[in-house]
């Protein structure tokens, strides 16, 4: 065989794996659509805000990596708040669907990635030790679950609308309906812990917490529109809320092997 | 008018709030729901490495322990080596070790633990070997996005002051709030570190 022996050639092109632009590390993260971490009007912020810059750095494997979960780690009714905790019957409340896709900011589906919820109940109380409002508990509702994506990015689960609650900020200080979410991406730069909200709601505006947020589009994404064609006729509402994490230079098959 | 790029943005972050532990403690929380639970042990008996304790507080910017924060670790093998396809360095995969656990402080002492192994030392993208850390994440009420850090050993010394990222830290004098400090109690090994979110020794915090 007569192997070609190009002289001057960009010596990527002598590597096993094809020359790639990227590098798996995510697109940077773009603070200005993001509370800051000195929000005064939401007082806790203000002795728990860092006030050093943070300290800027390329992502390594460290960053572009992250735990991964499978069925295993979940049991058959995470995702279904309703009877998750049931003890004598179901929850009091509007019984909702929830429902949606985490996306990466290409647009593509984040698959088989853990998705966590927690909310209070349809009176806005909270099962947990420090709370302790007025309203009651409700026997049959624990006010968490877990779901996986599948392979396009898709999750759902089902529960009772959380009602809003009076809290410790301004004298009359009220949260919206919310629930909260955790997710994790396959990179752990990516992990983010934020709230959804409901279409409608007329506590958003006034929010000490939603209005930390300076960008209007991004508060904008929190709050889930009304999905009436995905709602079970006689049954249940739903919701859609879909969940932007970064965005990456790559999917890992593509890295060079010294590449992260 | 050039092609749009139409890239989605990033969810904005919201505070974990005070109610956290419901969702990913929930025993915390003071109830009991799912079958199989996250905890803040990273070890099983076949995990390989040497076993320590990472024990820490987290102070506010009065010099108040919070009690009502939550962390979460991920770190590699004793190898070197994440658990995570990506991941492609040589050290081998210790099918006993995810690398990555979630604690919440202690309501009363505000203490945080872990239990897990020492990492390996990993190779960044140049080629160079770093010292060996665990990468942590930190949420709570107050806490508007989550804050990353990281945490290296203190008998690393040589290591330390080689390390790409330590060295990046300006000024110099901040690099020790990165370190914990090793210690041993009943046999064990203990390293223990002190987060401050603000004040003269705030902690360095990452954008990753």
């Amino acid at each position: 065989m007569n192997a070609q022996a190009p002289a001057l050639r960009d010596p990527r092109l002598n590597s096993p794996e094809p020359f790639t632009p990227r590098d798996g590390g995510f697109f940077q993260r773009d603070r200005t659509i993001h509370p800051p971490a000195y929000a005064p009007g939401y007082k806790s912020s203000v002795l728990r805000s860092p006030r050093q810059a943070l300290l800027s750095i390329e992502n390594s494997v460290s960053e572009i990596t992250g735990p991964v979960f499978g069925h295993n780690d979940l049991g058959p009714l995470d995702n279904d708040l309703i009877r998750n905790y049931a003890k004598d019957g179901d929850p009091v409340g509007e019984r909702i669907i929830v429902h949606g896709r985490v996306l990466d900011e290409t647009g593509r589906g984040v698959p088989n990635t853990l998705v966590e919820f927690w909310q209070a109940n349809a009176g806005g109380r909270y099962r947990h030790r420090k709370d302790t409002y007025l309203a009651p508990i409700d026997p049959n509702f624990g006010g968490c679950g877990r779901a996986l994506t599948d392979d396009t990015g898709y999750y759902y689960f089902r529960t009772v609308k959380p009602g809003p609650y009076p809290w410790r900020n301004f004298v009359n200080s009220w949260r919206p309906a919310h629930i909260h979410f955790s997710v994790f991406g396959s990179g752990f730069a990516q992990r983010l812990i934020t709230q959804m909200y409901f279409e409608g709601d007329p506590l958003i505006p006034v929010c000490p917490i939603l209005t930390t947020i300076p960008d209007k589009d991004a508060l904008d994404c929190l709050v889930a529109p009304l999905d009436l064609n995905a709602s079970t006729p006689f049954d249940s509402l739903a919701y859609r809320f879909d969940i932007v994490l970064r965005g990456q230079r790559s999917t890992y098959f593509e890295n060079r092997p010294e590449g992260n | 008018m050039p092609q749009p790029l139409n890239y989605l943005k990033e969810t904005a972050s919201q505070t974990a709030g005070p109610y956290v532990h419901i969702g990913l403690i929930p025993a915390m929380a003071g109830f009991d729901i799912f079958e199989k639970n996250f905890s803040n042990v990273l070890v099983t008996p076949n995990t390989q490495g040497e076993r320590i304790t990472l024990e820490g507080k987290v102070f506010d910017g009065s010099g108040s322990l919070l009690r009502d924060v939550l962390l979460e670790i991920w770190q590699a093998n004793a190898a070197g080596r994440y658990n995570h396809p990506a991941d492609r360095s040589v050290g081998a995969l210790d099918e006993d070790f995810r690398g990555w656990g979630r604690a919440g402080s202690d309501f009363e002492s505000g203490l945080v633990t872990f239990e897990t192994i020492k990492p390996g030392a990993i190779i960044d993208k140049a080629g160079r070997k770093c010292a060996p850390y665990v990468n942590i994440w930190i949420v709570a009420r107050g806490i508007n996005i989550g804050l990353n850090t990281r945490l290296y050993f203190s008998d690393e010394e040589a290591a330390n002051a080689a390390d790409p990222v330590l060295n990046l830290v300006e000024p110099p004098l901040r690099r020790k709030t990165l370190i914990a400090t090793r210690g041993e109690r009943a046999g064990k090994v203990v390293y223990s570190f002190t987060i401050n979110l603000q004040g003269p020794d705030e902690t360095v915090f990452f954008d990753v």
